[in-house]
């Protein structure tokens, strides 16, 4: 009796065992990739600075001060940091209106994949995911191509005799959205597509059947159904966009900051590392705040519609 | 493939790299991207049978951090004057003494014994040049010899000017250009400075690195930049001209040191004393296009340097040159500060 338990006993200790040993490959990346790293900035984030980039190891709350306060250099007094809440703010503006610009792009033509027979689909589905293969960089000096003074747009516009002298899109705000658009619009596209493609479409048709227009039957049948693939899209849109640093200034003229070169600035010429720390640990819990308003939204309106 | 080829395959594979590196020993350099000239490192490979590895950073800051971090593997590397000093205080430089070396008599005599390496216990000059205005002269046919192309933009060049955003450069530019001191901390400057800066940057189009292609394409008609870059921009179009601001203008030169935890300290040692040679110096800035401080180098430099404005700055305006030095980190934040509110 006693071996019998004795057995069990041991039995239950191998499989507790073999569980750890099984999961350890996957909790050694969470804890040193994923979750080491980012302890390393949180620590960061509360030195002192060295004199020449690097940090001491000294406590100091002052990193933290200076992302939401700044001592004016002039008169000191002590104010909300106006450059940084308008850094912060353009940067989330350009991943709302990025997100809003692949979504209006992007759920048609997952439509239109979704309702293309089962064979040229694949052709089409292959064909949003080519520029993958590409480097964001790449992509980017593409569309400047495109787009500069003497590129493909305003040379076909001189010789339509549209316009007399080359418009001026690169280095403006249309820039920054035309290539962010075209950079994030597979990340909306694969997603909504995935959910389409699952879409019933006899449902499209009784809905027909049963006297809905034509907007009745997208925004009652289509949409809430294809609904988790919009949301997956836009956080995969959102996010990126959120801390996108390559296209805006290769094709805004780096005139303006973004968020991310706000804190490239601190490890780099202004060697600030525990401000960048920080200002980047301040980024991650807006992005978590913004998703978990947004997920908690969307799941709420479902409710409503069901 | 079965375990035996396999392992054969291998141990083959390491004999094959083991064998490149047969030669009598090896040098680790780190440089900025596209500076270092590949003839003249043959040359060097050959002479004294070294293998040489060349790897790239694209910023003093970079590579100091990563050299600060240690066990990088390299032997030398190549910091901007006002980082000269950090090395050398953070004790990340050994001191080679190159200013006993046997060719360090061609070194310029401006250049022998610099302030931020006295008596060039250290380094040695890679190269030097200096930061003005690059100007469109098509466009703009006024007089260009100062700052206020980029901080008082003429209305020809209105919308068209670039600046590269090295904060340093720009924020010492703003100084000279309102008349005070480099690294000041004069509030009454500083205020001038930031007012100047932001009333400026509307005119501008951009800030970027990228000037030599787009001068050359005419999507800017004016820029700041290096004279090296703008060397280049005039090979390709005549019409584009460097300009030396009046106001004053920086002027600077990287170095090359041999690192404390260098490996083959001997072989650096050796690359130094080779660098300072007129010829192989000249083989350098043929490659770079920057000027260099060894004397008897311009009859080895190519044609198109040798009388270039850019690379031999003209009589006239040799006494607005001012060496950039690094300021202080308490500075430097306030630098930041006004740096961050101009970019806001």
């Amino acid at each position: 009796m006693a071996s019998a338990e004795e057995v069990a006993k041991a039995a239950e200790r191998r499989d507790v065992r073999d569980r750890w040993l099984l999961s350890a490959p996957a909790l050694l990346i969470i804890l040193f990739a994923a979750t080491g790293p980012l302890l390393i900035v949180l620590v960061y984030s509360f030195l002192t600075p060295g004199s020449y980039g690097d940090v001491r190891w000294q406590f100091s709350p002052e990193a933290w001060v200076s992302v939401f306060m700044e001592r004016d250099i002039f008169d000191d007094t002590l104010s909300i940091a106006a450059a940084h809440v308008t850094i912060f703010w353009r940067s989330i503006k350009l991943a709302i209106v990025t997100t809003i610009a692949t979504l209006a792009l992007g759920f048609p033509t997952a439509y239109f994949m979704a309702t293309r027979s089962e064979k040229t689909r694949d052709l089409w589905l292959f064909l949003i995911t080519i520029p993958f293969w590409t480097n964001l960089l790449i992509r980017t000096f593409a569309v400047l191509q495109i787009i500069r003074n003497e590129g493909i747009v305003n040379a076909i516009l001189l010789k339509l005799g549209i316009v007399s002298a080359p418009i001026q899109i690169l280095y403006t705000d249309t820039a920054i959205l035309i290539g962010m658009a075209y950079v994030y619009l597979p990340l909306m596209v694969l997603p909504i597509y995935a959910s389409m493609e699952k879409l019933d479409f006899r449902l499209v048709e009784a809905g027909y059947d049963l006297y809905a227009t034509r907007f009745k039957v997208l925004r009652r049948i289509i949409f809430p159904l294809v609904k988790p693939g919009v949301i997956a899209g836009s956080i995969l849109v959102f996010i990126p966009a959120l801390g996108a640093y390559v296209t805006p200034s290769v094709l805004g003229g780096g005139k303006n900051m973004m968020l991310s070169n706000l804190i490239e600035l601190q490890f780099g010429q202004g060697r600030n590392w525990p401000l960048g720390s920080a200002l980047s640990i301040a980024v991650m819990v807006i992005v978590m705040v913004a998703l978990l308003a947004y997920v908690r939204n969307a799941g709420r309106s479902e409710v409503r519609h069901g | 493939m079965n375990w035996k080829t396999t392992a054969t395959a291998m141990g083959l594979a390491l004999l094959a790299t083991t064998s490149l590196a047969r030669a009598d020993g090896e040098l680790n350099i780190y440089n900025w991207g596209n500076y270092t000239s590949p003839d003249v490192i043959k040359k060097f490979e050959a002479k004294y049978n070294i293998k040489v590895t060349i790897t790239d950073y694209d910023s003093n800051d970079t590579a100091l951090a990563k050299v600060r971090q240690g066990g990088t593997g390299f032997d030398i590397a190549v910091p901007s004057q006002t980082y000269v000093p950090i090395w050398i205080k953070e004790g990340l430089v050994l001191e080679t003494d190159p200013g006993k070396m046997e060719n360090f008599k061609n070194v310029a005599p401006e250049w022998a014994n610099p302030e931020f390496d006295p008596g060039r216990k250290y380094s040695v000059p890679w190269a030097l040049g200096t930061v003005g205005v690059v100007v469109n002269t098509d466009v703009y046919k006024g007089p260009a010899d100062s700052w206020g192309i980029i901080f008082n933009t003429p209305d020809e060049l209105k919308g068209k000017v670039n600046v590269v955003p090295e904060m340093n450069d720009v924020i010492f530019a703003a100084i000279k250009y309102v008349g005070g001191q480099q690294c000041t901390t004069d509030k009454e400057v500083l205020k001038k400075v930031r007012d100047t800066l932001v009333a400026a940057k509307p005119n501008w189009i951009a800030m970027e690195y990228n000037t030599i292609e787009k001068m050359g394409a005419g999507d800017f008609k004016a820029t700041s930049d290096w004279n090296g870059s703008a060397l280049r921009q005039r090979l390709a179009n005549p019409a584009i001209h460097y300009f030396y601001p009046k106001e004053g203008y920086g002027l600077w030169s990287d170095n090359l040191v041999v690192l404390k935890e260098a490996k083959n300290v001997e072989n650096a040692k050796l690359f130094q004393n080779f660098i300072m040679d007129p010829e192989n110096a000249a083989g350098l800035s043929a490659f770079h296009r920057y000027a260099n401080a060894i004397t008897g180098s311009d009859k080895y430099m190519p044609a198109d340097m040798k009388d270039a404005p850019e690379v031999v700055i003209p009589e006239a305006d040799k006494p607005h040159a001012e060496l950039q030095l690094m300021c202080p980190p308490d500075v430097q934040d306030l630098y930041t500060k006004i740096w961050t509110e101009l970019q806001k």
